[in-house]
């Protein structure tokens, strides 16, 4: 990117044929007024909305503080950030080892079809992904009727409509995500790192811990924060797998809507939940040095 | 120590590779299921379910709207970043830097946040629920994709080929379609295809933004409160299919057009 802005500088140089003045903003004013139009304005009037009440009448911020007072919104809050911190947590432990092994032992030729069939189920629609975890899950789905045809379980386990559900449900998309990145993180290392590592008498084992680790730490944390961002947004997973169990914010905005079109209350917590996602990122902006190319 | 290594690295890859094929096996076997559940036993083969969903035109329907709302999305997405990309990339404008934080912004933002806002915007405005509605939120998430994809790709050495045609008296117009477009072909195909495949894929805001017609993953959705049933194996089946076929697509044009 830096490339391109230094490029943007130097080219009004004498010689050149100057185009003229207007042009410039014809080209990008198209583009901002979309963004101004249908980004930015929608949230100002989603602000103004979460500051009315449902029923008509002036200012209030009583869908504020409903959320700070109901203790079954605080619920889905807390839900929400357990069930995110739980996936990342998962999805990263899983997914190091296996893009670890697609990079290092899989034979160079072979790595790029064993990365395209691990990534392949990505391809599936969203909605349908979810509903597929929903039949390997159910009362006499798959993994059931194996369990209790092998003895292994009396009763058919209850799977479906559980936390347990949604965390794998999460897990099986971000654990592709996540392959995705530090697969790309690992292959990025130059192996003279490593060389330099074996040289100075270090197993492959301290050279891991000491040197592969640390140098992919920073594109853990980007796909770490990734999946919470993209995990803690997410209506589809937890609606179709969790049920309605236990709520998570997403599920609770959507009900607002769904059952007493109450927009200002759904206006409020969306809010409410943007400001945590912001919160994190600020918390982590200092481990989030997204490179850019 | 390293056969050992070797072979947990087997057994770990392929515990993972069982993992992630599990639920699309499933899936597809059980979509040929003769009878009407989904579940064990499997008692086809059978091609009654995808009958079934041929026939069903509400589905048929939903998928014509998808495909339409995806590529005309696309279409005014890639045109408006690469327009502003290429504005970004080739002149100095004041305060550059935060217009283009601006124009990314919602990358930064959840899709049910950004269908909230949209929903309540075109409820005060009067817009009523529409695919065009649906089609304008996905232009919104897809424009800061295509931007930042072809303004990454805006480097010094196209610059030179643009300032040569100009210095040849080619009009701008001239310098853009037959310079511009051509030599940021490859990121301009790519943004179209990412914004294609998130469009075809996106549920919360078609959900949200239309009523009666309405786009496959919301159609797919209705299906679900039948429970589980053959039928959604089949549609399912065949948009993985559909996908599967893009991508192959995809890799084999960028792996044309990369030079080695």
């Amino acid at each position: 990117m830096s490339n391109a802005a230094n490029s943007g500088r130097a080219l009004p140089r004498a010689g050149c044929a100057l185009p003229r003045a207007p042009l410039p903003w014809a080209l990008v004013t198209p583009a901002l007024g979309w963004t101004l139009l249908f980004f930015v304005l929608p949230f100002l009037a989603m602000g103004l909305s979460s500051l009315t009440a449902h029923e008509g009448g002036g200012f209030t911020l009583a869908n504020y503080s409903q959320f700070f007072t109901d203790p079954s919104y605080w619920r889905a809050m807390v839900n929400s950030l357990e069930v995110t911190a739980i996936v990342t947590v998962i999805s990263v432990l899983l997914a190091y080892p296996f893009a670890w092994i697609l990079a290092e032992q899989v034979p160079e030729r072979w790595q790029r079809l064993a990365l395209m069939l691990a990534v392949l189920p990505f391809w599936t629609s969203y909605v349908v992904r979810s509903y597929s975890w929903l039949l390997v899950l159910a009362q006499n789905g798959v993994i059931n009727r194996a369990l209790t045809s092998l003895g292994l379980v009396a009763e058919p386990l209850q799977l479906a409509n559980t936390r347990f559900a949604t965390v794998t449900g999460f897990v099986h998309f971000f654990v592709m995500l996540l392959t995705l990145t530090i697969f790309a993180n690992l292959k990025q290392l130059s192996p003279s790192y490593r060389k330099a590592a074996a040289d100075l008498g270090a197993g492959p084992v301290r050279t891991f811990l000491h040197v592969v680790l640390p140098l992919t730490l920073p594109g853990i944390m980007v796909g770490a924060f990734l999946t919470f961002v993209l995990c803690i947004g997410d209506y589809i997973t937890p609606q179709i797998l969790g049920g309605n169990n236990e709520l998570l914010m997403p599920q609770l905005v959507m009900m607002q809507i769904g059952r007493r079109g109450d927009f200002p209350l759904a206006s409020a917590l969306s809010i409410i939940l943007m400001a945590v996602v912001t919160v994190a990122y600020l918390a982590c902006a200092r481990w989030l040095k997204i490179e850019r190319a | 120590m390293r056969a050992l290594v070797r072979i947990a690295s087997w057994l770990y890859a392929l515990a993972v590779y069982g993992f992630i094929f599990l639920p699309v096996v499933v899936l597809v076997l059980f979509s040929l299921q003769a009878t009407s559940f989904p579940i064990p036993p499997f008692t086809g083969p059978s091609l009654r379910w995808y009958g079934a969903v041929l026939s069903d035109t509400r589905l048929t329907s939903a998928l014509v709207n998808s495909l339409l709302v995806a590529v005309l999305s696309s279409l005014a997405a890639v045109t408006l970043g690469f327009l502003s990309a290429w504005g970004f990339a080739r002149f100095t404008l004041p305060s550059s830097a935060l217009l283009r934080g601006l124009i990314t912004l919602p990358l930064t933002v959840s899709y049910l946040i950004i269908g909230m806002g949209l929903l309540v915007l075109f409820n005060w405005a009067g817009v009523p629920k529409s695919l065009l509605a649906a089609g304008i939120g996905h232009v919104v998430i897809n424009l800061p994709l295509c931007f930042a994809i072809i303004y990454s790709q805006m480097g010094d050495h196209q610059i030179n080929i643009e300032r040569a045609a100009r210095d040849l008296g080619a009009p701008e117009w001239k310098v853009l379609l037959l310079i511009t477009v051509p030599v940021m072909a490859p990121a301009i195909f790519a943004g179209f295809f990412l914004s294609m495949t998130f469009s075809w894929d996106e549920f919360v805001i078609s959900f949200l933004l239309t009523r009666f017609d309405t786009t496959l993953p919301v159609e797919i959705w209705n299906l679900l409160r039948s429970g589980l049933n053959p039928k959604t194996n089949a549609i399912g089946s065949l948009v993985f299919a559909v996908s599967i076929v893009l991508v192959v697509l995809f890799e084999l044009t960028l792996l044309r057009r990369k030079p080695a």
